[in-house]
C-alpha cells in the first residue's frame, strides 16, 4: 500500500484510475447487458427483428406510409410489398425519401444492412411479398451473358438504354443508369418494380434469366466492363457522337485551318 | 552546274523532262499547267473549311473501300461464334457479323471503321459550317448561284449516303432509323404502303434493304458526289475564289498566293494535319459501338435510339410534332408523322433557294468577288442566323431525352418549348442578330470617322477629361468602307407623264416592300462618305 500511496501523486496516476474505471465499467456491462438474445433460437429472433424493425419503422416511415404501413396521402401502402422490394428501396438510399418528386432518386443509404433486415422483417410481415434473393440466384458467375443481353435489349432497353447507360421518362421521371448497382439490388428491381419500374415477376421472367440479365448488365456496364474502341462519351450514341464532333472535331479542325492560314509565304525582301 | 545541264542536254534531256514531254504530246499538260499553276488563291482561314469537307471526303472513301473487302451485304440469318463472347449464340444477319468481325477479327478494321464514321460526321459538320461561311459573306451571289446549289446538293446527298451507311450494320440502333424512314413512308396518303413495299421488297424488314442500301451507299450516291464535287470545284476555278474587301483589291483581281508551289505545300500539309486529327479522334474515342447495340430484330428498342446528327433535326420534328391523325373513310392519315415529312425538305429548302430570293428582291444583276462582312448585310445575316437557330431548335427536339436526364427537366417540358421554339427562336434570333448588326455598323462608321479609341485619358487645361481616338490608317479606312450599300427600290410614280394611271402588280408592291425591309433607314446605317469624313478630320467638330 505504501507503493501505491507514494505514487498517487504520480503525473500519470489519474490516467491510470480512468483507465480502470473505464474498464469495470465496460466489464460490468457486457457482463449484465442483455446479449442473450443474438443465441436465441430462430424464432425469437425473427420476432425480435420484426420488433426492432417496428420501431426503425415508426421513426422513419411512419411518417408516410403510416403507423402500420397501410399508406397515407403521402406514400403508398407497404402491405405485400415484400422484403425484397425494402431491401431495394432502402438499401440504395431512394428510401427515406427527401422530398416528394417525380421520382426517388439513389442517394447513400442511411441504414446499416442489420437495420434494412430488420425493417424487412417488419414489412413483410404486414402481408406477404417477394423476399430477399440470395446470393445463388443474383450471383452473375456462372450465367449466360448472351442470352442476358438479349433479354435485356428485349424487356430493359427501351427505358435503361442498350447499355444501361439510363434514359428518359416522362414528367421528370427517369431510368437510372445501371453502372455500379449491386446485383442483388438489380436482381429485386426485376423482382419487385420499384416506382416506375414494371415488375417482371418469376412466372414471366423465371430466375435463370434474371440471373443472365445481371450478369449482362455487369459485362456491359460495370466497373470492369471494356470498351475496346476507346472512350465510350457515356455510351448515349449519336447525340452525344455528334456533339463530339462538333464542339471538339470541328473546334479543332477551325483551329488547325486558322494556324495554316495565318502561315504563308513572306515577300522576298529586296 | 551549268556545265553538266548543258552537256546533258547535249546528249539527251533528263528522264522527267522527256515523260512530261510525252504526256504534254497526248494530253496537253503544258497549257493546262500554263494557266492554272500560277493560280492566285486569298488567304483566309475561312477559305479552308470547305477544304476540310474535301479532305475528310477523301478520307471516307480511301476508308470505306478497305471496309466493303471485308463486310457482307447481306440480310441472311447466322449464328454469330465470332471472337465477341457476349454475342456468342446469338442469332444475326451476316451484315451485322461481318461488322462484328470487321471490329474485331480484321486486322486494323475497328480503326478503319471508327475513322470511317467520325470523318463522316466531320465530313458533314465541314459541309454545314463551309456552306454557312458562303451565306454569310455572300459568296453565293453571282456567278456563283449554280455552284452555291452544287454544294448544297453535296450537302443533301451527304446526309443520304451517312444514313444509308449507318444503317448497314443492322443492328438495334440503325435498324430502329430505319423503321423510322418506313414510317415516314408509310404515312404518305394512297402511295405510302406501295413506296414502302417497293423500297423493303415486301414487308418490312425483309431481305432487300441492306444489299440495296450497300448499293446505294457505296456507289450511287457517292458517284453522284464525286461528280458533283469535280464540277464544284471546276466551278471554283473558274469563278476564281471570292476574297474580302482590301487596299488593292477589287471586283477584277485576286490578291493572294498561286497554286504553285504555296498552296499546293499548304494544301497537302493540311489534308495531313486533317487526316491526323480524325485519326487521333478515332483511335481515343470510340463511335457507333454496335457489338453492344446488339443485332436489329423488329421486337426490341432501345432509348437514346437517334440518328446522327446531320439527320438529328428529322427526329427533332417527329418528336416534337403531336400525334395527330385524321380517318377518314377507313383510311388514316398520320399528320403526326407526315407533316413533319413534309417540313424536313422545306427547311433545308429554305436555305438553298435564299440566295435566289435575295437577287430578286435587289435586282442586282452584276457579278461580285468581293466577300462582304456580314455585319454588312444585317438582313441576310439575320436571316441565317434565324435559320441555324431553327436548325438547333429541331436538334434540341431530337435529343429531348438527353437534355432531361442531363439538365434534370422533364421532357415534356422541353418537347413543348421545342413546338413553341420551332415558330419563336428563328423570330427572336434574326432580330437580336439584325440589331447586333446595325450596332456593329455605326461602331464601324464611328471609328472611320472620329477614330480608334487610344485608352489614353487627356486632361485639357481647362480641366476637362478626354479620350484620344487614333485616326485609322489609310488601308484601314479603305477596308471599313469598301462595301457598297443598296438603296431601298422604289415603285415609281403611280400615274406617267400623262397622267394615266399606271398599274402596280402585287408582286412589285411585296418587292419593294421586301427591298425596304432588307435596305431601308431601319435595317441599315449609312456607311460614312468622304464629305462627312473630310468635314470631321478637317478641324471642325473634332473632339
Amino acid at each position: 500500500m505504501k507503493k501505491l500511496s507514494a505514487r498517487r501523486r504520480h503525473p500519470l496516476a489519474a490516467f491510470v484510475v480512468l483507465l480502470f474505471a473505464l474498464a469495470v465499467t465496460g466489464g460490468l456491462y457486457t457482463a449484465f447487458a442483455p446479449s442473450g438474445e443474438a443465441k436465441a433460437d430462430q424464432e425469437s429472433s425473427q420476432s425480435l427483428a420484426i420488433e426492432e424493425g417496428k420501431k426503425l419503422y415508426d421513426v422513419g416511415c411512419s411518417s408516410c406510409h403510416g403507423t402500420g404501413g397501410q399508406g397515407t396521402t403521402d406514400g403508398p401502402s407497404l402491405v405485400g410489398v415484400g422484403a425484397a422490394a425494402v431491401d431495394f428501396q432502402v438499401g440504395t438510399g431512394r428510401m427515406p425519401m427527401q422530398q416528394q418528386g417525380a421520382q426517388a432518386p439513389s442517394k447513400p443509404k442511411i441504414y446499416e444492412q442489420s437495420e434494412i433486415d430488420q425493417l424487412a422483417s417488419y414489412v413483410a410481415s404486414l402481408g406477404s411479398g417477394p423476399s430477399m434473393p440470395t446470393k445463388e440466384q443474383y450471383d452473375p458467375s456462372g450465367a449466360d451473358v448472351a442470352n442476358g443481353g438479349e433479354l435485356f435489349r428485349t424487356n430493359c432497353a427501351q427505358c435503361h438504354n442498350f447499355t444501361g447507360q439510363g434514359g428518359a421518362l416522362t414528367h421528370g421521371k427517369t431510368a437510372p443508369n445501371l453502372e455500379g448497382v449491386e446485383p442483388k439490388h438489380i436482381y429485386e428491381a426485376m423482382q419487385t418494380g420499384p416506382q416506375n419500374m414494371p415488375s417482371f415477376t418469376d412466372g414471366a421472367l423465371p430466375e435463370k434469366d434474371k440471373k443472365d440479365i445481371v450478369a449482362y448488365v455487369k459485362e456491359a456496364n460495370g466497373e470492369k466492363s471494356e470498351s475496346p474502341g476507346g472512350f465510350a462519351l457515356g455510351g448515349f450514341g449519336p447525340v452525344s457522337e455528334g456533339m463530339f464532333a462538333w464542339v471538339f472535331g470541328m473546334g479543332v479542325l477551325v483551329g488547325v485551318a486558322v494556324w495554316v492560314a495565318a502561315r504563308t509565304a513572306k515577300a522576298k525582301k529586296s | 552546274m551549268s556545265n553538266a545541264t548543258d552537256t546533258a542536254q547535249k546528249k539527251k534531256a533528263p528522264a522527267g523532262e522527256r515523260v512530261a514531254d510525252w504526256a504534254d504530246g497526248r494530253l496537253g499538260i503544258y497549257t493546262l499547267a500554263k494557266a492554272n499553276m500560277r493560280k492566285i488563291f486569298p488567304d483566309h482561314w475561312s477559305f479552308m473549311l470547305g477544304e476540310v469537307a474535301l479532305y475528310s471526303f477523301i478520307i471516307i472513301i480511301l476508308t470505306g473501300v478497305y471496309l466493303t473487302l471485308f463486310f457482307t451485304p447481306s440480310m441472311g440469318e447466322i449464328e454469330y461464334h465470332g471472337s465477341y463472347v457476349p454475342m456468342q449464340g446469338i442469332k444475326m444477319s451476316e451484315a451485322y457479323a461481318s461488322t462484328l468481325d470487321i471490329s474485331f477479327d480484321v486486322r486494323g478494321g475497328l480503326l478503319m471503321r471508327q475513322i470511317h464514321h467520325w470523318a463522316a460526321l466531320l465530313f458533314l459538320a465541314a459541309m454545314f459550317v463551309h456552306m454557312m461561311r458562303v451565306f454569310f459573306t455572300g459568296a453565293f451571289r453571282k456567278p456563283r448561284e449554280i455552284n452555291w446549289l452544287f454544294g448544297f446538293l453535296l450537302f443533301v446527298l451527304g446526309m443520304f449516303t451517312g444514313f444509308t451507311g449507318y444503317s448497314l450494320p443492322d443492328d438495334l440502333l440503325s435498324g430502329t432509323g430505319v423503321r423510322f424512314m418506313e414510317g415516314a413512308i408509310l404515312s404518305v396518303p394512297i402511295v405510302g404502303s406501295y413506296l414502302s413495299m417497293f423500297l423493303f421488297g415486301g414487308e418490312f424488314p425483309g431481305h432487300d434493304v441492306i444489299p440495296r442500301f450497300f448499293a446505294v451507299h457505296v456507289l450511287l450516291l457517292p458517284g453522284i458526289m464525286l461528280a458533283l464535287l469535280v464540277a464544284h470545284l471546276i466551278l471554283v476555278f473558274y469563278h476564281k475564289h471570292t476574297q474580302f474587301a482590301g487596299p488593292g483589291r477589287n471586283n477584277r483581281n485576286v490578291v493572294g498566293m498561286p497554286l504553285l508551289p504555296v498552296y499546293m505545300a499548304k494544301a497537302g500539309g493540311f489534308f495531313f494535319l486533317v487526316f491526323g486529327v480524325i485519326a487521333v479522334i478515332s483511335a481515343v474515342f470510340t463511335i457507333n459501338p454496335i457489338w453492344v447495340l446488339g443485332p436489329y430484330r423488329p421486337d426490341q428498342v432501345s432509348t437514346n435510339a437517334q440518328p446522327d446528327w446531320y439527320m438529328g433535326f428529322s427526329e427533332g420534328l417527329i418528336r416534337a410534332m403531336p400525334g395527330w391523325e385524321i380517318n377518314l373513310w377507313g383510311h388514316t392519315l398520320a399528320l403526326g408523322v407526315f407533316v413533319p415529312l413534309i417540313i424536313f425538305p422545306l427547311v433545308l429548302a429554305a436555305i438553298a433557294v435564299y440566295p435566289f430570293i435575295e437577287s430578286w428582291v435587289t435586282g442586282d444583276k452584276r457579278e461580285h468577288h468581293i466577300a462582304q462582312r456580314p455585319r454588312n448585310a444585317p438582313t441576310r445575316t439575320g436571316f441565317g442566323a434565324a435559320w441555324i437557330s431553327w436548325y438547333f431548335v429541331l436538334l434540341v427536339g431530337g435529343g429531348n431525352d438527353l437534355w432531361a436526364t442531363h439538365f434534370h427537366l422533364s421532357i415534356n417540358a422541353i418537347t413543348w418549348f421545342v413546338r413553341i421554339g420551332f415558330f419563336v427562336v428563328p423570330l427572336v434570333v434574326f432580330w437580336c442578330t439584325r440589331r447586333i448588326c446595325l450596332g456593329l455598323q455605326r461602331r464601324d462608321r464611328e471609328k472611320v470617322l472620329h477614330g480608334r479609341e487610344s485608352g489614353i485619358i487627356k486632361r485639357l487645361p481647362h480641366g476637362e477629361f478626354v479620350e484620344v481616338h487614333e485616326p485609322l490608317t489609310q488601308d484601314e479606312l479603305h477596308t471599313l468602307t469598301a462595301h457598297e450599300q443598296y438603296q431601298p427600290r422604289e415603285i415609281g410614280p403611280q400615274t406617267d407623264d400623262n397622267g394615266v394611271e399606271r398599274k402596280v402588280g402585287r408582286v412589285e408592291k411585296l418587292r419593294a416592300r421586301l427591298s425596304k425591309g432588307y435596305y431601308g433607314e431601319q435595317a441599315q446605317i449609312p456607311k460614312p462618305s468622304a464629305s462627312e469624313y473630310e468635314e470631321i478630320t478637317s478641324g471642325h467638330g473634332h473632339h
